[in-house]
């Protein structure tokens, strides 16, 4: 018994020593001290030094996505480190292109701070957040089309630009299995932070459509997380082509609130397509909008009227439509929002028009 | 030769016959995990045999010190295993936070191959047999840097030859380890042939 005990006692000593040889250790040896991570030239945070950015930045609440958590194996959290980065690692190189290792991308994981260190990383990042927020109400838009209001709870407010997306979390339910995160354009008005209203059509087996329509209850709590993405308003005066279709109408609305709200003169023509007469919505608030903006135009088109619903206006495609009102678009700058398919066809009658490519902006919906 | 003249002559002896013809790898084939995922090109094969040499020479030492001087004197031989691997996992890290600071470059190099290491069998099958051939401290640190060096040897013929593998065409149910683990068992067959040279 005596023998169990002793050997216990000593080999736990021998382990301990040698951990705490490790901690006298790491407290010389790894000890980098205070250590000032530089952001895209204008903000400063000063870190504890030893540890990987990636981590260094999260506790400084600053959200670099990441789909492995830091293990190097993802690829995901790539930023620019332009100083202080050190020597690109072996574990870095199979996640790097030519132009991004040039570039100095790093992953940064693998970046340990270990000096004062100039980043640059995505504006966007800086307010991307969690958030939970209280579904609030559910419209109808049309057969096949919702709107959902959700108030934020925590936290209480959103700074977006009008145009972003959020990713909203799909929780299990009965017939899926896992937590998944949709992509859905923000349709609110931006002022009302504490708001956001997602337009949402039903994907026939779509994971988190089939929830938003089946599932989801008025006073139901949900996760999501955001803003992100591109696509916005341009801060020149040219004249606009809004082109949409279905759901595609979400980031519209916000970008139209907007420009109510700080009485944007430019000219806009936003074409709207449908099938039929069912999949037109919120008809009301555009003509909301072009009373409130003197140089805006709603432009609804119907592909297939069908006899005796009563539609006068335009017919065809979209695209067709476009090429019917304007036969040049070169001082024009032109945003899309919806279906691959319908982006790539309108894209192309832009640039046949004249439309110069980097005046295109679109937001995809894979 | 007598005394220490003689224990070095040992130890040089010892130092060759762990290289070619007790070569820990391809003899007992110890450490195979490494060998069959890191030799695929030369390059990274030779940043972790280096590693693996000096890592495996030095904890040898510290695991004939660790033995004789406590565990032979408290009669607690039958440890040895757990406090190898904890002497290894120790030094390894020791190893790893002093490269981490001290030289970017050589950690550049040889840095993500450490943590590898800790977990490698050949260098704690190399402790093992240290004590298994009652090998003299003198001898152990041939013994250690030879066995460091036969792996470093075999890991970089294997990198070398598939490398040029890369080139011919391997029946695909064979590409990957399954070549590997061919070409291994070949190289195996051809350090028999160094049998005899040293006794």
């Amino acid at each position: 018994m005596t023998d169990i005990l002793i050997t216990v006692l000593i080999v736990s000593s021998i382990a301990a020593g040698l951990a705490l040889l490790l901690v006298i250790a790491e407290r010389f040896i790894a000890n980098y001290g205070q250590c000032k991570i530089t952001i895209n030239q204008e903000r400063d945070i000063t870190v504890q030094g030893g540890k990987p950015l990636l981590s260094a930045l999260t506790e400084q609440k600053i959200f670099i996505p990441s789909a492995c958590g830091g293990r190097g194996t993802c690829g995901v959290c790539k930023v620019t480190v332009r100083e202080g980065g050190g020597l690109l690692l072996p574990t870095e190189t199979p996640f790097l292109t030519k132009e991004e290792i040039d570039g100095n991308v790093r992953l940064s994981c693998q970046v340990k701070v270990r000096n004062d260190l100039a980043i640059e990383i995505p504006e966007e990042l800086f307010n991307v957040r969690e958030y939970t927020a209280r579904c609030a109400d559910i419209e109808d838009l049309t057969y096949d089309m919702k709107r959902f209001r959700f108030e934020l709870t925590e936290p209480k407010a959103m700074d977006y630009i009008p145009g972003q997306y959020v990713q909203l979390l799909c929780p299990k339910y009965k017939g899926n299995s896992e937590e998944v995160y949709r992509a859905y354009s923000i349709s609110s008005d931006p002022e009302d932070k504490g708001v956001i209203d997602l337009i949402i059509r039903r994907v026939p087996n779509g994971i988190c459509t089939t929830w938003c329509f089946e599932h989801l209850k008025k006073g139901d709590a949900v996760r999501l997380n955001g803003p992100y993405g591109e696509f916005r308003l341009s801060k020149t005066e040219a004249p606009m082509v809004f082109v949409a279709g279905g759901s595609g109408m979400a980031p519209f609305v916000s970008i139209l609130h907007f420009m109510q709200k700080t009485n944007n003169l430019r000219e806009a023509v936003y074409f709207f397509g449908g099938n039929t007469i069912r999949d037109l919505c919120l008809a009301e608030q555009m003509k909301g909008f072009e009373k409130a903006l003197p140089n805006f135009t709603f432009v609804p088109v119907v592909s297939r009227p069908e006899e005796g619903d009563g539609w006068e206006d335009e017919t065809g495609l979209v695209t067709e439509a476009v090429k019917r009102r304007f036969k040049v678009l070169s001082g024009y700058e032109g945003y899309l929002c919806g279906s691959p398919g319908m982006i790539d066809a309108a894209a192309k009658v832009f640039t046949s028009l004249g439309m110069p490519e980097d005046k295109i902006y679109y937001d995809k919906f894979a | 030769m007598n005394g220490i003249g003689q224990d070095v002559w040992m130890a040089v002896v010892t130092c060759f016959a762990a290289i070619f013809t007790q070569n820990i790898l391809l003899t007992t084939f110890l450490g195979m995990c490494p060998f069959t995922s890191v030799s695929r090109e030369v390059k990274a094969a030779i940043g972790l045999g280096v590693a693996v040499v000096f890592v495996m020479t030095f904890t040898t030492v510290l695991n004939w010190l660790a033995y004789y001087w406590v565990l032979v004197p408290l009669k607690l031989e039958f440890f040895r295993f757990i406090l190898f691997i904890i002497i290894i996992a120790a030094f390894v890290q020791f190893v790893e936070m002093v490269v981490d600071r001290y030289s970017p470059k050589l950690y550049q190099t040889l840095g993500i191959f450490l943590p590898l290491i800790t977990v490698n069998c050949a260098i704690l099958g190399t402790s093992l047999f240290m004590v298994i051939r009652e090998h003299s401290f003198i001898v152990t640190i041939g013994y250690g840097f030879g066995s460091g060096v036969g792996w470093l040897l075999a890991i970089l013929a294997m990198a070398g030859i598939r490398q040029r593998l890369n080139e011919s065409r391997v029946p695909e149910g064979l590409r990957g380890p399954g070549i590997t683990l061919i070409i291994a068992g070949l190289m195996a067959l051809a350090f028999v042939g160094f049998t005899g040279v040293l006794s």
